[in-house]
């Protein structure tokens, strides 16, 4: 929904949330239910509602529970029956520093300082263990915003007693926690109140009148970021930018201007400000965002701007380059074809409105941002938190190695008239084993951002998935899987569930990214063999429909499962009975 | 203009309350609309001083009994600012 795009119109917003409400639930998306328990340390209501719609318009349905006002502690420490039967899928720890209950006097000495911070972080990390343990769930915790006045002015900053010194020290020990901990993300509120005006932001009518620590009208941009941060948890971040290049990368039109007259570089001020656009988008690569292009362009004026000496872009840091004159909208899904993406997860940026309309309007669910003027292009795209990093692993920083690699295996296929022979010369190698602690971050991540290789759409988080991992009735495989071009790194997971001596399917997911390589098989064989050592001889498989994952509606059939139900909404199951020689099912990869 | 602000501030009621069939009028006060709590008070008086671009002070809010106060307070707040 467009009102719910940064910039959002935060008036606007809190007058018609009701209303918006009401649209985001009747436009017909299908959307993940996820329990979300907000523990405040002020008044919430508002804050619930706004991250309502900022969740639904992510593709997730919250249920909430919510403290009562200021139990934020009293919640997190003790037994509490309603959060024990609620099952939180996360837990966000609403607090300001209007719940810092010491701060140092000016006559304290050094220690007496030191054993107030340290307590009121004991406070808090006090309740991070406890929520961890208690719920096996991520917990979101706000830092401290600075304080809405200085005693000693500047000296608030340099001086131990200072409350900003006090409250800065205070967020770096949050820090240390977070880096140290998995799980627990900060909600980064200095930043977001700075970056909106601290005076407004804390402005205490709101605390006084109605025990808000946070200005109402700000209050969209508070949930917006932790709306940001749920949806990166459950995988639902985009991945990777599609860009115009006239008027968007550098100033002018290089067909008509010619690459010797672009604005780029340091030489003037708007040159310099495409410049930094460009290191802006560069920078994104190392967290595994892909950049691609679409332009109304001949290819050779293209590459001539990308390779302008100033240009911070080359043409190698590109996935896709689609120079031509074809209609954007239909570059913009090859592209993401092409990239065995959908559309969706691609950002445009174009300069153009006309060019973004058409883009919008064709393919459902592409967010084009409105850039108009260079000088907001930055500020725009990133505090939109469509890339809203919350887990890094380490196949972030080669994501873009391995798409060219997939572009290098599409250029191989084509020299081979037979499918079984290019597979052959892909000499790929393959390792499919039960899950290994240091890949539970990534099969968790595989979980939550699989969508059209997945049979069930059952989403896990890391300690679930390592909850599964630890218990004996369960089956989980991963698989890993190399080849003469480079490492896809954990591209499939299976999770069979033992009941009854038959071993039920909850979870079997790809990625896209290795389609039709059998590796589908190599799993199968697998788990047959897991099945075996085991004793069992009956595999059930489910499938249940979604919007995105048509293609493995009949997985179950090509694998020689018989399907035995078929409900109204197509969810269907089927039967598999390991016979008593099981011939392995593909030659293509070797298994380790 | 107390007819423009009971327009504006109509709007305003019926977008809060996502109720297109709210009519206010000076006797209209938190009894008579359902979901008038403290909470949606609180958005109320917000989208009022977006609204009209004045501040309220404690006691104005505090001691609020009906709309026409209400108009009464903008009425002569916008009066001020002119």
């Amino acid at each position: 929904m467009k009102q719910l795009d940064y910039p959002f119109d935060c008036s606007y917003l809190l007058s018609k949330k009701k209303k918006l409400k009401e649209e985001l639930l009747s436009d017909g998306t299908l959307r993940t239910e996820k329990r979300i328990a907000v523990l405040g340390g002020y008044t919430t209501s508002n804050i619930l509602l706004m991250l309502e719609l900022f969740l639904l318009n992510q593709g997730i349905a919250p249920v909430f529970y919510e403290s009562e006002f200021d139990q934020y502690y009293q919640d997190a420490m003790f037994p509490n029956a309603a959060l024990e039967k609620f099952k939180p899928d996360i837990i966000y720890i609403c607090t300001s520093n209007r719940n810092v209950l010491h701060y140092p006097e000016l006559t304290d000495e050094k220690n007496t300082v030191e054993q107030l911070l340290h307590e009121e972080y004991y406070k808090f990390s006090g309740m991070w263990e406890r929520l961890a343990k208690v719920y096996h769930c991520p917990v979101i915790q706000n830092n401290m915003e600075m304080p809405f006045y200085r005693l000693m002015g500047n000296k608030e900053f340099s001086d131990i007693h200072g409350k900003v010194n006090f409250l800065t020290r205070l967020n770096m020990m949050f820090c240390e926690y977070a880096q140290t901990h998995k799980n627990f993300y900060l909600c980064d509120v200095n930043y977001i109140s700075a970056d909106y005006g601290l005076k407004d932001w804390s402005d205490p009518f709101y605390w006084y009148m109605y025990k808000y620590a946070v200005n109402i009208n700000a209050i969209p941009y508070l949930s917006f970021n932790v709306a940001n941060i749920i949806k990166s948890i459950f995988g639902k971040n985009k991945k990777g930018f599609v860009l115009d290049l006239d008027n968007t990368l550098w100033g002018g039109v290089i067909g008509e201007d010619g690459v010797d007259h672009i604005a780029l570089g340091p030489e003037d001020s708007k040159g310099q400000a495409y410049l930094e656009f460009q290191r802006y988008l560069k920078e994104h690569k190392q967290l595994g965002l892909i950049l691609n292009i679409n332009s109304k362009n001949d290819e050779e004026n293209a590459k001539k701007g990308l390779e302008h000496p100033d240009s911070e872009l080359k043409p190698d840091d590109f996935i896709v380059i689609k120079a031509n004159w074809e209609p954007k909208d239909r570059n913009f899904k090859q592209i993401a074809e092409e990239l065995n993406l959908l559309p969706e997860s691609l950002i445009f940026v174009d300069d153009n409105p006309a060019e973004r309309h058409i883009v919008t309007e064709q393919l459902k669910g592409v967010s084009a941002p409105e850039l108009n003027q260079v000088r907001h292009f930055i500020q725009i795209l990133d505090r939109s938190g469509f890339f809203e990093a919350t887990t890094l692993s380490a196949d972030d920083s080669i994501r873009n190695e391995m798409y060219k690699e997939n572009i290098r295996r599409q250029e191989l296929k084509a020299e081979f008239s037979d499918y079984h022979e290019y597979l052959l010369n892909l000499e790929m190698k393959a390792e499919i084993k039960p899950f290994e602690s240091v890949y539970m971050a990534r099969i968790s991540q595989l979980t939550n951002k699989s969508n059209q290789f997945n049979l069930t759409t059952k989403r896990y988080t890391q300690s679930e998935i390592e909850a599964v991992a630890a218990r004996d009735n369960y089956i989980t495989i991963y698989g890993k899987l190399t080849d003469r071009f480079g490492d896809n790194g954990v591209v499939s997971v299976v999770i069979g569930r033992i009941d009854n001596c038959v071993c039920h399917i909850d979870l079997w997911i790809m990625s896209c990214r290795v389609l039709k390589r059998d590796l589908e098989f190599a799993m199968m064989d697998r788990l047959v063999r897991q099945c075996q050592k085991k004793g069992i001889k009956k595999i059930a498989g489910y499938y249940y429909p979604t919007e995105k994952n048509r293609m493995v509606k009949d997985f179950y059939g090509l694998q020689g499962f018989e399907k035995i139900e078929e409900d109204s909404q197509g969810n269907t199951i089927w039967n598999y009975t390991i016979p008593e020689e099981y011939k392995n099912k593909q030659d293509v990869i070797h298994v380790q | 203009m107390r007819e423009n602000i009971y327009e504006k501030l109509g709007g305003i009621f019926r977008d809060v309350f996502n109720d297109e069939s709210i009519i206010i009028s000076d006797s209209t006060s938190s009894k008579d609309i359902a979901g008038w709590d403290s909470l949606e008070h609180a958005n109320l008086i917000a989208s009022i001083e977006r609204e009209f671009g004045i501040e309220f002070d404690f006691d104005e809010i505090n001691k609020l009994k009906n709309i026409g106060e209400m108009v009464n307070i903008i009425t002569n707040k916008l009066g001020k600012k002119d």
